[in-house]
């Protein structure tokens, strides 16, 4: 096999049964060196058990996968030193302070003792935990131990990152630390794969996509690109009086902003829906609704939920189905 | 370090000195869990004290008057047998805590460190026996306040060795429950299955010869009989080549099967 390209990442025809299940069913995935790939999709699509198998913690039943120019299955231990895993549970001693955490992991990557003390200090400052770090992670809040988990997953210098579904059940506040975390992350070069069953969360920290469903990829590509393809948000203005929706969504219709796809009215609580597809379009409705004077109690745009990315992209719903609606995003404007 | 490699090559070997360092690491994390949870050495502390108690005070009477020696006699009988009990009893330990870690996530990151799969059984083996071996102190002072005469040191130490050898063993029957079982409470339902009647059918207790002849074919060839006649031999005195060789072939076969058995588990949990 000769690798001419420079993906971190590269997995051709990954299957993975468990009895009659499929968890994957010929999966192709490329991540391009320092970028982040999102890998986006329903409860039991598959998307952990694509991480386990990178991450050499479970080996695939066939199919083909290499990371950082490593084969998982020939190669699992020079693997195992390039790459920094990440659970959807945080995969830390509670047991153990913060900082012997850290340490441990610095020894078991070879570091001599004094490198894996720096290191350890290092990172809890970088990670805001220098105050906690005696404390048993038992102690922690969930963000804390949430980044805790990134900092002992940063130890070794990784060249590849597996986060799989790294936010799932943070509040909003503790989602947007954590995010600003991976970000900071990816601008020191790391490469991510992360899973997640949220559009906003793929929205804010990937530039590429792949959706899975059932175990196979049923679409790829830039965000932006899906995006345009999933429509983009959704604008939901209520004015105070239920009835003033319906005329407003005729006006806006008469207007005839470029590419604006419609309008359509939400009669049992008055509100009126407008699919938005740039920031562009946002503005002259904005613009619109306000010259017209009506009393607004609220305007809000959503990302699409993960339920509707998949119906517009495959036309059925999501097969697990379950309640990732994206809404934290919501932008009250009080007016 | 560049990434790209042309053929994939054969994978590294992970040296001995970094095995032992990576076993040195998960020892003191195993360590610490104790300092940082005083109420986990409990059982070792108060499991000697209680059981030399009831059976010294509760038995001994009865089955010192049968051995011949009263409740004396039964002392230098039972304590020997009680460094066997403890050692299997204590042993559990290391299946429920390894468990509890595979529950807990943290086992998916040592699995994703490239560090040998052994050196987290090891440590966890390696900490169990401190564990026993303080155990085995506390036991050993509460003998002599019962009145227990150590008659030569050399054989105290030759059966705390023993004891340790074989326990070690049986662990990675332990661990391999641990990894298989779905929790904590079940390896430790399925440990208390095997070593009560492991334990009671034994020579620990009581002389066997009382027993039914089928029964005896049992205690005969039950590990922890031999294991115990073994420390009773080097300790108070008495024939000691037999059950010393027996309990060795046990430990050296039982360690044969289950050590690998309990790796390859581990390697290959989903």
């Amino acid at each position: 096999m000769t690798r001419i390209d420079n993906n971190a990442v590269s997995v051709r025809g990954l299957v993975k049964h468990y009895g009659d299940t499929k968890a994957l069913d010929g999966v192709d995935l490329d991540v391009r060196q320092g970028t982040v790939m999102g890998v986006l999709g329903p409860n039991g699509a598959g998307k952990t058990t694509l991480v386990r198998i990178l991450s050499t913690l479970l080996q695939p039943d066939a199919g083909e996968a290499v990371v950082a120019g490593y084969d998982v299955l020939r190669q699992p231990r020079q693997l195992r030193r390039v790459i920094g895993l990440t659970g959807q549970y945080a995969s830390v001693d509670e047991k153990l302070p913060g900082w012997e955490n850290l340490y441990m992991i610095g020894r078991l990557l070879d570091l001599p003792r004094k490198d894996a003390r720096a290191r350890a200090d290092e990172l809890l400052e970088r990670f805001s935990l220098t105050e906690a770090a005696k404390r048993p992670a038992s102690t922690y809040s969930g963000g804390m131990r949430r980044r805790l988990d990134l900092a002992a997953s940063m130890i070794g210098h990784p060249q590849v990152l597996f986060l799989d579904e790294p936010t799932t059940g943070l509040d909003p506040r503790t989602r947007n630390e954590v995010w600003t975390e991976v970000k900071a992350m990816v601008g020191e070069g790391v490469t991510v794969l992360l899973t997640t069953q949220y559009m906003e969360e793929a929205e804010q920290l990937a530039s590429e996509l792949t959706v899975v469903d059932r175990g196979k990829v049923i679409a790829g590509g830039k965000v932006e690109e899906l995006k345009a393809r999933v429509g983009g948000r959704t604008l939901r203005v209520r004015p105070v009086d239920p009835l003033q929706a319906p005329p407003l969504a005729a006006m806006i219709d008469e207007l005839g902003i470029t590419g604006l796809a419609g309008t359509a009215v939400d009669g049992e609580s008055g509100t009126l829906l407008v699919p938005i597809l740039s920031d562009e379009q946002l503005t002259a409705v904005v613009g619109a609704v306000t010259a017209r004077g009506i009393t607004i109690s609220s305007i809000t745009t959503e990302l699409p939920s993960l339920d509707e990315v998949f119906l517009s992209l495959t036309g059925h719903r999501a097969s697990a189905p379950q309640d990732a609606k994206t809404t934290d995003d919501r932008q009250e404007v009080a007016v | 370090m560049s990434a790209a490699t042309t053929t994939p090559a054969a994978d590294v070997r992970i040296p001995l000195r970094a095995h032992l360092r990576h076993t040195g690491a998960l020892v003191r994390r195993n360590l610490l869990w104790i300092r940082q949870d005083p109420e986990s050495m409990f059982d070792a502390l108060l499991m000697p004290v209680v059981f030399t108690l009831l059976f010294v005070y509760v038995f001994g009477g009865s089955i010192g008057q049968a051995l011949g020696g009263g409740q004396d006699g039964y002392v230098q009988y039972v304590i020997p047998g009680m460094i066997a009990m403890m050692s299997m009893t204590l042993s559990q330990g290391v299946g429920t805590g390894f468990s509890q870690d595979f529950n807990s996530g943290v086992m998916d990151r040592f699995r994703s460190l490239p560090i040998g799969r052994g050196s987290v059984l090891f440590a966890k083996i390696s900490v169990e026996l401190v564990r026993m071996l303080f155990a085995t102190a506390v036991l050993m002072i509460v003998a002599v306040l019962v009145g227990f005469h150590i008659t030569h040191w050399g054989g105290l130490f030759a059966a705390v060795a023993l004891s340790a050898v074989f326990a070690s063993s049986i662990m990675w029957v332990f661990l391999t429950l641990g990894v298989v079982l779905k929790n904590a409470q079940s390896v430790q339902a399925m440990g208390f299955l095997v070593l009560f009647p492991l334990q009671f059918g034994s020579s620990i207790f009581a002389p066997t010869n009382s027993m039914p002849g089928w029964l005896q074919n049992f205690t005969d060839y039950n590990p922890l009989s031999t294991l115990a006649d073994a420390a009773r031999g080097l300790m108070v005195g008495g024939p000691v080549a037999h059950d010393l060789w027996v309990t060795l072939a046990w430990s050296v076969g039982i360690t044969a099967i289950a050590a690998p058995y309990a790796i390859h588990k581990f390697r290959t949990k989903n």
